[in-house]
């Protein structure tokens, strides 16, 4: 081996402090909110939050302006030494979709959060400020650090950010579920740590510029990549490591769902881009790459057609989650071109950023709609929902646009993802993800329906309303289910023309009558109750012999869940999964 | 087979089967004892591998403290003992579960015997830059200097994880006092000590503090001394857990970070980027961030071994 | 084969122990147990590391001992935090099991 390169002559570029800024800042605001406490925390959230979102937007503006990067060294001091932060297109686009999403939520949960009067502090309140500060300055860490051991404290970070706010009403069933995450998450982190010391112990660096330069196909990568690859896995909540998600995004207070499912997840996503791309494209496999496809797949079958199973709304957006999360992985196969060589940035990288950053809104909207319902109604099942279409018709509204916006119809930015991924799998002749891309649509269409059916039925009587909704948190739902609709305008920016020129042509409104129709299906056959109400519940005893069998179906897959989701099953695939990777790295050269 | 291959062979031997005891032995209690000792070993581990920090630091916090906390859990959860081995899987799990981790560990030795030879190392890198900092001590010139933003998002992991136990707390004893009142015999052994120790503790904190500059030592080690003695007089009844609500506690809980964080943006102006250290000031600054973040740490890790309040300010 | 690398080895058969008491130990707390296993053994790996990193009059190489310390307390505090969690799961519901999972709703009015 010849000599290591000492260090890539590296600089601070022009600008780079705000990054230094855009990470700091969340954190002073836990700490002033800590230590100011009872109702300063929101304070703190408000000014820090809006100040956050214009850093981001300033650093997008710089980098623009200076055509590139942003590389700040931390102390001065060049890696493989010292830490740099770097911003690339990539993180910051997920700088600004967190920041947005933040801010949405903070207005949303203005209302969620008050402070008895005559109390000066109370735990809820104080404590869902902080940790949203929480949450958002790990998240930013994850997207800036350039070094493989400060991604690790990130992660942590963002562990201990997330899962109080699982518990944060206090309830056994939300104890549990804040447990069982915690300890996975932890068994997560481990393993990545673990494969950093691989990395370590073979190339003398843990920076992820330099790493990329020296990562060689041997043992150590091998090894390493397959021990991260499925640590972040199980902190991503990937089919079949998903046994913390529902009952964890289920439970939390709806504010604190959208944050989980929209941003928390997405931290662990992001890790794994980076690890796959940016440090070890020359050590990882199409073949590795088809498994991590594969249990998207398998994550957006499984997770739909169990959420069509669910009878609460906060059960079934959770589980619609799993399935998103699942749209996520398909962008690794695609990036391999026909002679398998990870492509870098081309069209499945930016598809899958659009997808995240879609999903992120949309996701968040829907939390947050169906939070207002369980607020109004005092409950969220889904079989009672009737009226509420009437009584609450923005909040509606919020709900079904971003359920539009998670199929992909147009125009929303998950359907130029969509048509990106497609590009992708044309050029490398990967049909199957074809099929998979299309047909995804209709499962997903499908819990939509059904929420929507029960949602815009007739309430016979006057509707129980047991509070009134904020209206600006009505307005907040609305506005982030409209941003994932107009992230289609990202067909001006970097998207190829040629993909959205027909939008309003023949074959594309088939499309998406097409996945209507297949979600409408999928609902009359595997939901719980009869969607359109003739018979009785669950029984299937008075419906055709297509909707026993496909009530069987559902059964049969919610029964695999529940299976997958016991802790033996869990981390054996962990484990599993681990090993499989580590296989097909290995004998798939 | 010279001496020194004698004594680290059985140390590993001692090692694992203290740590396949701690797995394997059917009441938790005495596997969380066994957790204790098991991390005292693996200090010794650490000094055979001359990692004289990093064994203050196992002792201490990975035997010490880790072991406090998992010992006042046992003994809480006993009721729940048996209830909870009914769980336990079958011999068809077990077996999947030996070979998956067996494989595991087989990867891991495969790539510990492959490691490539000259081992990589940054340590004359260190050498060279260590000079500017004014310490002595590499591994404190790598916390607080080279890789001082690990430290620094290190002092916020703790207080993050103060925070998460805080929402832990239970509605109606918000803002009060984090574990039970302990009603020991104020002549008894416990109080002698608790009144015989602190002062020595403090003195030997302050020295591994300032030792730590040139020598093996630091604010790690020194506030989870700091931390011990406090819990010590807390358990022994000579005084209370204040109640989470007082600003002065939560205070000195940011007031590491917050300096480390002033002292860092200080270094824009003054040598040029964020975490840099003027000329010829390094050393100072450098002592007085370990300072206020070893009264941050102990305070800290000691709420982090009480848990959430139980009992409310005034009980 | 010289003593670091026993070290090395020992590290390996660590996390593979606390891996397996991950999976088959019900008892929360002692999954808590085995997750500290398996951290101290990758700990142990990057020691060996380091110590393999040995160079002009430096025992090791510094930085990973530096992490390792790093690491051992966000440990720590990751094993705080479940603990207070466990507890507080107890006593609210006088049960410590991890599964099977109660079904989790959002409270009904």
């Amino acid at each position: 081996m010849s000599a290591l390169p000492i260090a890539i002559p590296e600089m601070t570029t022009a600008g780079g402090f705000l990054l230094v800024l855009a990470l700091m800042l969340p954190f002073l605001g836990v700490l002033a909110a800590l230590v100011l406490g009872g109702r300063n925390a929101q304070r703190v959230a408000f000014l820090t939050i809006p100040s956050g979102l214009a850093l981001v937007v300033a650093i997008a503006v710089e980098a623009v302006q200076s055509g590139g990067k942003l590389v700040y060294l931390l102390g001065g001091w060049v890696p493989p030494l010292g830490v740099a932060l770097r911003a690339d297109g990539l993180s910051m686009v997920m700088l600004l979709a967190t920041a947005l999403i933040i801010l949405a939520v903070a207005i949303y949960a203005r209302a969620d959060f008050p402070i008895p009067a005559g109390a000066d502090e109370a735990r809820a309140p104080l404590m869902f400020w902080t940790l949203l500060l929480a949450v958002w300055g790990s998240l930013n860490l994850i997207f800036l650090a350039g070094d493989l051991f400060t991604l690790y404290v990130a992660l942590e970070l963002l562990t201990f950010a997330g899962v109080p706010l699982v518990c944060l009403d206090g309830r056994p069933e939300t104890l549990q579920a804040a447990l069982r995450y915690l300890v996975y998450a932890l068994i997560g982190s481990v393993l990545y740590m673990l494969g950093a010391v691989l990395l370590y112990g073979a190339y003398g660096t843990l920076d992820i510029a330099l790493l990329a330069q020296r990562v060689q196909p041997e043992p150590a990568a091998f090894v390493a990549a397959a021990l991260m690859t499925a640590g972040l896995l199980a902190k991503t909540a990937l089919f079949p490591l998903h046994l913390w998600l529902p009952p964890a995004h289920a439970g939390a207070p709806a504010a604190a769902s959208a944050v989980l499912s929209a941003l928390v997840v997405k931290g662990s996503w992001f890790l794994v881009v980076r690890l796959w791309f940016d440090v070890m494209p020359g050590v990882v496999t199409p073949a590795a790459a088809q498994l991590l496809g594969a249990l998207g797949a398998a994550a957006i079958l499984f997770g739909s057609i169990v959420a069509l199973r669910q009878e609460r709304l906060k059960l079934l957006v959770a589980y619609s989650t799993l399935a998103q999360i699942g749209y996520l992985f398909l962008m690794f196969p695609l990036a391999f071109d026909a002679a398998g060589n990870v492509l870098g940035h081309g069209a499945a990288l930016t598809g899958g950023l659009l997808q995240a950053v879609s999903h992120a809104t949309a996701k968040a909207a829907m939390f947050m709609a169906a939070g207002l319902i369980y607020a109004a109604l005092g409950h969220d099942r889904i079989a009672d929902l009737a009226g509420v279409g009437r009584a609450m018709p923005v909040t509606v509204l919020a709900f079904a646009l971003a359920g539009l916006a998670l199929m992909g119809v147009v125009p929303s930015g998950a359907y130029i993802a969509k048509k990106l991924m497609l590009e992708a799998a044309d050029g490398s002749g990967q049909w199957w993800w074809t099929i998979v891309l299309q047909g995804g649509a209709a499962f997903t269409a499908g819990y939509v329906v059904l929420v929507l059916v029960s949602v815009l039925r007739r309430h016979s009587g006057a509707m129980p309303l047991v509070k009134p909704v904020s209206r600006l948190s009505e307005l907040a739902a609305l506005a982030l289910a409209m941003s994932s609709l107009l992230l289609a305008l990202a067909a001006l920016g970097p998207v190829p023309g040629h993909l959205v020129s027909n939008l309003l042509a023949p074959k594309e409104l088939g499309a998406l009558l097409a996945v209507v129709l297949g979600g409408v299906l999928l609902a009359l056959g595997i939901s719980r109750r009869p969607l359109l109400g003739t018979e009785r519940a669950d029984t299937g005893a008075n419906g055709g012999p297509l909707r026993r069998a496909a009530l069987a179906a559902g059964v049969a897959f919610e029964r695999v869940d529940i299976h997958a989701r016991r802790w033996p099953v869990a981390s054996m695939s962990l484990l599993c999964l681990a090993l499989l990777f580590a296989a097909l790295i290995v004998g798939g050269r | 087979m010279n001496m020194a291959l004698l004594i680290d062979g059985s140390l590993v031997v001692l090692i694992l089967a203290v740590a396949i005891w701690t797995i394997a032995v059917r009441d938790s209690f005495a596997a969380v004892v066994g957790y204790a000792i098991y991390g005292l070993m693996l200090a010794l581990a650490w000094v055979r591998l001359a990692a004289i920090d990093a064994a203050l630091t196992e002792a201490a916090i990975g035997g010490g403290l880790t072991g406090v906390l998992l010992i006042r859990a046992a003994v809480r959860l006993r009721p729940t003992e048996s209830v909870v081995a009914g769980e336990m899987p079958g011999r068809f799990v077990k077996a999947l579960a030996a070979v998956l981790a067996g494989t595991v560990s087989a990867a891991l030795a495969v790539v510990v015997l492959s490691l490539p030879v000259p081992a990589p190392t940054l340590a004359p890198q260190v050498a060279g830059h260590i000079a500017s900092t004014g310490l002595g001590n590499a591994v404190t010139a790598v916390l607080l200097a080279f890789r001082a933003i690990d430290t620094l998002l290190e002092a916020v992991v703790l207080i993050f994880a103060l925070i998460a136990v805080w929402t832990l707390t239970p509605d109606n004893f918000w803002g009060g006092r984090p574990g039970p009142k302990y009603d020991t015999d104020p002549n008894g052994m416990l109080a002698y000590l608790a009144r015989l120790l602190p002062p020595v503790g403090i003195v030997v904190a302050v020295y591994v503090l300032w030792v730590g500059a040139d020598l093996p030592g630091g604010k790690f080690q020194a506030g989870t001394l700091l931390a011990a003695m406090w819990l010590l007089a807390i358990m022994a009844g000579l005084t209370e857990a204040p109640p989470i609500r007082r600003r002065w506690l939560r205070g000195v809980l940011v007031a590491g970070t917050v300096v480390f964080l002033a002292i860092g943006f200080a270094g824009v102006p003054l040598a040029g980027a964020f975490l840099a250290y003027p000329e010829g000031f390094a050393k100072p600054l450098i002592i007085a961030i370990e300072a206020a973040s070893m009264l941050s740490i102990a305070f800290t890790l000691a709420l982090l071994v009480l848990g959430p309040p139980e009992r409310s300010e005034h009980s | 084969m010289n003593a670091v690398t026993f070290y090395g080895l020992c590290g390996a058969a660590l996390v593979g122990l606390g891996l397996y008491g991950l999976i088959v130990n019900p008892q929360p707390l002692r999954k808590i147990l085995s997750f500290n296993l398996v951290g101290s053994g990758v700990f142990l790996l990057f020691g060996v590391v380091a110590r393999r990193g040995a160079a002009l009059g430096m025992g090791g190489d510094p930085v990973p001992q530096a992490l390792v310390i790093t690491g051992i307390v966000v440990a720590f505090s990751a094993t705080a935090l479940a603990v207070a969690l466990l507890l507080r799961l107890y006593d609210a519901s006088g049960s410590a099991s991890l599964a099977p999972p109660q079904p989790v709703k959002p409270p009904e009015a």
